[in-house]
């Protein structure tokens, strides 16, 4: 709720006007039917005409301003919920964009899109709908016991008895309500996520003929939800009805009771007749109430999903100590150790001490202008040294810099700057090969043409129908394996960065592309520091130095003679790769 | 940048209102009794609400008639029967209201449990193609938003809209009886209503389609742009993406604000155009009393009767702009469901079991785009159990071959025969069953390592797993885990390297007992030693099996009994490689180029 206060806030001049204008139009609609009773009861037995359609006259004006001005309120009102969500949803894609590599994890993928689909719509309905509800109902309640006070205190005491009760009411409801939408919306996360699963494992889906598994899979999910979501709705039908009984039996005892005052000659009968008239506006005023109360558990539970994702911190340089001094070394890993899940909520995957380390002191240098290949196992904390080096995650123990000086002491845009970097699992964004190449950063049309050159990315560019204009389908469907590396590696050249990482960005290119690849880069960007991640020992081999890796640890680190000569496993590798043309 | 419309997929043409209508009115139709029940029940809530007044009245009545007597004379036994039938009434009405409102909510969430439902049956029958070109935040904003919308509207607008016609109409009635000339002053609101209603609804409708449609294509890029979060950060274009958003974010704020702002106007209007009636009454009664037609008792209770009348349609209206969005959410649903599905089974086709694993293609023709074929008569033959390898530089449409031979896509000449049977006589299923595939870009769900690999075989053992785990050299890492085989993985979480996912895929593949394999660049993220004895294992796995692989490392397929090698889309060359090595063409060159 604090969210969508804040917010609030933030428009308080115009919700303020939105509802004042609403006032304005509700008063006049109570006018109405004022102006018709006074017609009957007052002008009809004068019998002149000319003053009954006078007056008729003015219910048409009321009837119209009525209109004009509720129409005016409802378009301020969809206005302001219009800002308010446009501000709401911006603000929580820009904080998930931002999010690190540990926080990401934490939340998942799947929740952080229903926080964005579904959660925020629920906000923008409350906003709207609060602006027009909170006037009319508060506006009843509190006449209807006012009016009524004044006219009989002690017929008033059953009121005043009543609502603490009704109060209570609200308040149990609601605080019941909100844990109760925070598990449906829990829930929805799943049904997104399976949806989500089968959307992109179609294929494996399809192949192993698992559609009715998953279907089934799907089913209890959907039906979990489902159960929430009545049980939600359930604890939500409760408080309008019970309420409107409290009400009803109040109004019995204000009948038995006036009946009884009535015949001890306390007070005229008309009062108790009055009172019932007071007594059905306070009823309306306090559903009312509960309606906005309902309305408001609702959309807490989202409020507080999404400021659960903006509150969190964003990690910015720790030590702004700069101690620029003009190091000649590009990269710089000291005593590196890192495992994942360090913080995290999934504590349970990663259980204490028998936690395994990703990464166990780690150290390396690379000087600018240098290469460093980096070869090992599968899992053994390659893409680690990426993770930790572009600050997606922190390292446990050891430091990390770049250009001398330490990573946290950048800004992150500074320090991401400075790269180029193709993920093994990198995307290809549903938009034009130029534009993914470009990714936003209007570089120069010929520094794209030179990179998708340098990534032998030009040759089938150039043959399909489009060029550069050719729009890839969604996760670049309609592109191959290698292809899409291609336009990866193209991409992370395009800005002519200082420094070049290569995950294992070669994986589904031939050899002789690849090779190709290698050759374009080193000859085009002689002054750029280069990280290659590769499996091919062929890829590694030209590299200033090469760090050989096993489960988190270096196991060799020199040039490829070097290790030839020092490194076992290196040398094996070699053997067993290189073979021989026969 | 694409066109807005590109993402929410532009063919989908919306259908008539009446269509969304009716097929949501169908969903209810199941619960048809129900509704009728909670219908009685919300019309006798509603007398029993009247009645209490009445009551009410009448222990005044009572009370008055005592006061008039004198102090003391009031009929405290009959005032305390009314009171107590009026309570009666009321806590009955007020049960049966909370009945009503529990029991229509119930029915709306199982509607739109319903909804999903269907529609997850509906996306495991589409195509693949279809998820090529559909965003996946699309469809699953069309399951959390556009459903949600719909069964928001069904749980109140249903029965206070069908109790609202019952009261309007019964209130007319009344009108009709105390009154005719009066009837006649405010008649022309009814048709005027119709009118504008009508008039209203053709406006708004498409708006709140675009509505519906907006939000799809903001949740559809900001899906996308999550799951590409770290290549964003990467490159620090952050600001950049996020101004992209923007243009998303406000064309859904402003569709938003165009549908609920033009339907809001809705209320009011009607609003208005009741409280003319309401004037014309005043004004009209007034002159025929004075004319003498009508008496004072008529006028009061006709206003009265008619503040019932119009007290119900002020309240419809103020919901209309509620329907209309769950109409066109509906339509959002709707339009998935009647995407078109894979193509169903030949009405003679067989299933394919026991399969011996022979399969031949014959001048396979196939692009992705009418009017761009990838391939060109394609053919090929493998005998049972053979290993089948095909290489060539990316994009020669390899991994287009698999596509056909699992049948994601159909070829668009040409035909291909597995034992001999042209493979479209098979049905779907069971063509696919008998094939084991491994992809290039490796999928999880989920969930634990356990259920991951045995996800392919539902009564897997534990030995069986463990052996399969073992076989793809992945068993040792997953003993590390604190959790063991238990350890639930992430689709999205840093604890696992693309390559043990790889190898994690290869086990399910191997629990799978097919006598066809499929491998596309299965082990491309795995280190060369893991490989050799994952490829150990495969090779025993593919004994007797007809097996087809893709692979860059031309060590992993020199061993194939038959390589096809493939450039733009034909096969330029096949034979073993001994053969196409003494060729010194194509094979060669490729052979060659990994030793410069």
């Amino acid at each position: 709720m604090r969210l969508i206060f804040r917010y609030l806030k933030l428009h308080i001049t115009a919700v303020l006007i939105a509802v004042i204008i609403k006032l304005a139009g509700t008063l006049s609609e109570l006018l109405l039917p004022y102006i018709l009773e006074h017609i009957i009861d007052e002008i009809v037995p004068t019998g002149t005409i000319p003053l009954v359609l006078e007056w008729g006259c003015f219910m048409f004006a009321a009837a119209i301003a009525c209109r004009y001005l509720n129409v005016w309120a409802n378009k301020r009102a969809v206005e302001n919920a219009h800002t308010i969500s446009y501000e709401i949803r911006q603000a929580l894609f820009e904080k998930t964009i931002r999010l690190s590599g540990e926080q990401f994890d934490e939340f998942t993928l799947p929740s952080l899109i229903s926080r964005m689909t579904s959660d925020s719509y629920n906000v923008q309905s409350a906003v709207q709908q609060l602006q027009s509800l909170c006037i009319r109902a508060p506006m009843m309640l509190i006449g209807g016991v006012i009016v009524a006070s004044l006219m009989d205190f002690q017929l008033a005491l059953i009121l005043l008895i009543m609502l603490p009760v009704l109060v209570a009411i609200i308040l149990f409801v609601s605080a019941k309500g909100i844990p109760l939408y925070t598990e449906v919306q829990r829930r929805l996360d799943v049904v997104v996520r399976m949806m989500r699963e089968n959307i992109t494992g179609i294929r494996v889906v399809k192949a192993l003929s698992r559609e009715e598994h998953e279907t089934v899979r799907f089913h209890k999910a959907n039906e979990e939800m489902t159960a929430q979501d009545i049980d939600a709705a359930t604890v939500m039908a409760i408080p309008g009805p019970l309420m409107q009984l409290f009400l009803n039996c109040g109004l019995c005892a204000v009948v038995f009771i006036g009946a009884f005052r009535v015949n001890a000659g306390e007070i005229k009968p008309g009062v108790i007749l009055a009172f019932l008239t007071y007594f059905n506006m306070i009823t309306m005023g306090v559903m009312g109430l509960s309606r906005i109360f309902m309305t408001i558990s609702k959309a807490s539970a989202s409020a507080e999903r999404i400021e659960q994702v903006l509150e969190v911190e964003e990690q910015e340089p720790v030590s702004v100590v700069s101690e620029d001094t003009g190091s000649e070394d590009a990269v710089v890993f000291d005593h590196v150790s890192f495992s994942y899940g360090e913080g995290s909520g999934r504590k349970e995957d990663f259980a204490g001490t028998e936690r395994e380390k990703a990464l166990s002191d780690i150290s390396f240098t690379i000087r600018k202008g240098e290469s460093l290949g980096i070869i090992g196992p599968t899992g053994c904390g390659k893409t680690t040294i990426v993770n930790l080096l572009m600050r997606f995650y922190q390292p446990d123990e050891g430091s990390i810099s770049v250009d001398g000086k330490n990573v946290n002491a950048y800004e992150r845009k500074e320090l991401r700057r400075k790269f180029g970097t193709v993920f093994q699992n990198d995307m290809v964004f549903q938009d034009s090969l130029y534009e993914n190449i470009d990714f936003g950063r209007s570089v120069s049309e010929e520094a794209v043409h030179n990179a998708a050159m340098d990534a032998m990315a030009s040759d089938f560019i150039s043959e399909l129908n489009d060029g550069f204009q050719f729009q890839a389908a969604i996760k670049g469907a309609n592109l191959s394996g290698g292809q899409k590396q291609r336009i990866f590696v193209a991409r992370a050249l395009a800005a002519n960065p200082e420094i070049l990482i290569l995950d294992d960005s070669s994986s589904a290119l031939d050899y002789r592309t690849d090779a190709q690849m290698r050759k374009a880069i080193e000859e085009h960007h002689p002054d750029t520091t280069l990280i290659l991640i590769a499996q091919r020992i062929s890829s590694v081999m030209n590299m200033t130095n090469i760090l050989v890796m096993d489960n988190g640890k270096c196991i060799g680190y020199g040039s490829h003679e070097e290790l030839l000569k020092n490194c076992a496993i290196y040398r094996e590798t070699c053997q067993i790769q290189m073979g021989s043309m026969e | 940048m694409p066109g807005k419309g590109d993402r929410g997929g532009k063919k989908e043409k919306p259908k008539d209102a009446g269509s969304a209508l009716r097929r949501i009115l169908h969903y209810l139709m199941a619960y048809r009794w129900w509704v009728l029940l909670f219908l009685v029940c919300s019309i006798i809530g509603n007398i029993g609400n009247l009645l209490g007044p009445r009551f009410a009245g009448q222990a005044i009545g009572i009370a008055e008639e005592g006061y008039r007597l004198g102090t003391g004379m009031v009929d405290m036994d009959a005032v305390k029967q009314k009171t107590i039938l009026m309570a009666v009434v009321y806590i009955s009405s007020n049960l049966l209201t909370f009945a009503v409102s529990f029991g229509m909510a119930r029915v709306a969430k199982h509607v739109a449990e319903q909804m999903r439902k269907d529609v997850f049956e509906k996306l495991m029958r589409m195509p693949v193609e279809y998820f090529d070109h559909h965003q996946a935040g699309d469809i699953i904003s069309r399951v959390s938003y556009d459903i949600d919308v719909v069964s928001t509207s069904l749980s109140t607008d249903v029965i206070q809209i069908l109790t609202s016609l019952i009261t309007v109409a019964g209130s007319f009635i009344m009108m009709c009886i105390v009154s005719i000339p009066l009837v006649l002053c405010m008649v022309f609101t009814i048709p005027v209503s119709i009118l504008f209603t009508r008039y209203m609804s053709k406006i708004t409708r498409p708006l709140y389609s675009r509505r519906s449609a907006a939000y799809g294509e903001m949740n559809g890029f900001a899906e996308e742009m999550f799951t590409g979060q770290k290549t964003i950060l990467a490159y620090a274009r952050e600001e950049d993406f996020s101004a992209r958003f923007s243009e998303y974010n406000s064309n859904a704020a402003e569709a938003y604000y165009q549908a609920d702002s033009t339907g809001m106007r809705m209320g009011p209007t009607i609003g208005m155009i009741s409280n003319f009636g309401l004037a014309m009454i005043g004004m009209g009664g007034s002159l025929l009393y004075l004319k003498g037609i009508v008496g004072l008792g008529q006028i009061s209770s006709f206003i009265l009767y008619s503040r019932k009348f119009s007290g119900p349609i002020n309240e419809i209206s103020n919901i209309i702009n509620e329907i209309f969005s769950a109409l066109a959410a509906g339509e959002r649903v709707f339009q998935l469901l009647d995407q078109p599905e894979e193509a169903s089974d030949r009405l003679d086709c067989t299933e394919l079991s026991a399969c011996k694993g022979e399969v031949s293609a014959d001048h396979v023709n196939f692009g992705y785009l009418p009017d761009k074929t990838i391939l060109h008569d394609f053919s090929f033959h493998a005998d049972p159990g053979q290993m089948i390898a095909i290489v060539g530089p990316t994009g020669a449409g390899k991994t287009t071959m698999i596509n056909l031979l699992m049948r994601f896509y159909d070829v668009d000449s040409g035909e291909i025969f597995v034992d001999k049977t042209e493979y479209r006589n098979y049905t779907l299923k069971s063509l696919r069953k008998n094939y084991a595939m491994v992809l290039q870009d490796t999928w999880l769900f989920q969930g634990t390592i356990f259920d991951n690999i045995a996800y392919g075989k539902a009564d897997a053992t534990e030995e069986e797993v463990i052996s399969a785990a073992k076989a793809a050299k992945i068993h040792n890492y997953i003993m590390r885990l604190p959790q063991g085989y238990n350890t639930i993985i992430y689709e999205d979480g840093g604890n696992i390297s693309k390559g043990q996912k790889q190898l994690l895929t290869i086990a399910r593949a191997m629990l799978y007992n097919t006598n066809m394999l499929i491998l596309d660049e299965a082990t491309s993220n795995v280190d060369t030693n893991t490989e050799r004895e994952v490829q150990k294992a495969i090779r025993s796995l593919m004994k007797g099996k007809t097996s087809f692989v893709i692979a860059h490392r031309l060590s992993t397929i020199q061993n194939a009994d038959h390589i096809l090698v493939v450039n733009h889309g034909d096969v330029v060359e096949q034979g073993t490689h001994q053969e196409l090595m003494k060729q010194r063409g194509f094979y060669y060159s490729l052979y060659a180029s990994q030793f410069e």
